[in-house]
């Protein structure tokens, strides 16, 4: 079975660096780069949809 | 599926002005989801609001809002339920806001038993005055105004308005935040009054006077100290002890308030509604 990749969408201008999405996701997908967030390991990501539920700026899509 | 916020939002309201790592956003998207599973009208639903971090809420949604004086959302929120029975009405405010300025207030909207949702953000402090001790800031820990220790004991919110006359109460954190949306619409569907106090976190002005060195650790408390209702039943007291609990803490049925006046209005001799 072929297992599709997401789409993380990350809205900059939301982003306010508070590393809540960074730490809360089990698999270390994310990062932060300067005092926003970005993808590091797309690969690795369960699509658990933490950083979404948890981002309490409205940053972070998570598109299965 | 992504959730689309974006629909209940105002546009172009957003970023909000919360800190960073600020639990009040984690609960408005609570809201959001638990308005959508309602699949609650905007044109039908009041939102209401007092002063303060919290009662900024009102503003991004896309409904019908009323920011009013500070403590007063309890007051405004019964006089559009009164003219509009048919309205969902819900309240949002802080610790200090619905305990401390508006406690009149919120005590009696709980002995009336009024149909409406008090969601109330517990952040431990007054966050947008700049970090005074609130009812609500545990015992001896530090704020602005007191810099060497709060003396004074807490209160309790959720036994605090099932004193009152709640009809329903509930709590949750920011951190479990897959049961904010649950518990909100518990207390919506529910007749009469009800409050669901939401644990948060406050990292400018409570968390960094109280030894949190991040918005991390803030949330890891709260998920050491919520204890779900269920689990605590077979928990010793001292196994309790620093706890807190969460969950539907309280609920039973009472007359209503609008239903119980148009009662009055019926035996004055006025038209039935």
């Amino acid at each position: 079975m072929e297992n599709k990749l997401p789409t993380i969408e990350i809205t900059e201008r939301y982003c306010k660096g508070c590393h809540i999405c960074v730490e809360f996701c089990p698999k270390q997908v994310l990062e932060m780069k300067g005092f926003v967030v970005s993808v590091k390991n797309l690969e690795a990501c369960i699509k658990c949809m933490q950083c979404e539920l948890r981002c309490p700026d409205f940053a972070i899509k998570v598109i299965p | 599926m992504a959730f689309d916020y974006e629909k209940y939002i105002r546009p172009g309201k957003l970023p909000h002005i919360w800190c960073p790592g600020c639990g009040h956003g984690i609960v408005m998207k609570g809201m959001i989801r638990a308005m959508d599973t309602l699949g609650l009208e905007k044109n039908n639903t009041a939102i209401v609001s007092g002063i303060g971090c919290a009662s900024r809420l009102p503003g991004y949604i896309d409904c019908c809002t009323l920011h009013t004086a500070h403590g007063r959302a309890a007051a405004f929120a019964t006089g559009v339920k009164m003219a509009k029975p048919e309205m969902t009405v819900i309240l949002v405010g802080g610790d200090g806001d619905g305990t401390a300025i508006g406690g009149n207030h919120f005590i009696h909207a709980c002995r009336r038993n009024i149909d409406m949702t008090y969601i109330i953000m517990n952040n431990y402090i007054y966050g947008m005055t700049g970090g005074q001790f609130s009812p609500t800031t545990p015992h001896m820990h530090k704020a602005s105004t007191t810099p060497y220790g709060n003396p004074d004991p807490s209160f309790d919110i959720a036994k605090l308005a099932i004193g009152a006359g709640a009809t329903f109460v509930a709590r949750g954190t920011a951190f479990h935040a897959n049961q904010i949306d649950k518990l909100i619409v518990e207390a919506i569907q529910h007749k009469g009054f009800s409050v669901v106090e939401i644990l948060d976190d406050c990292p400018t002005t409570y968390g960094r006077r109280n030894k949190f060195k991040s918005v991390i650790e803030m949330m890891n408390r709260l998920k050491e100290v919520a204890v779900p209702v269920k689990a605590a039943e077979k928990m010793s007291p001292e196994q309790l002890q620093g706890k807190v609990l969460t969950g539907v803490l309280y609920k039973e049925d009472k007359p209503e308030y609008c239903s119980e006046y148009q009662k009055v209005i019926e035996r004055a001799g006025g038209g039935a509604r």
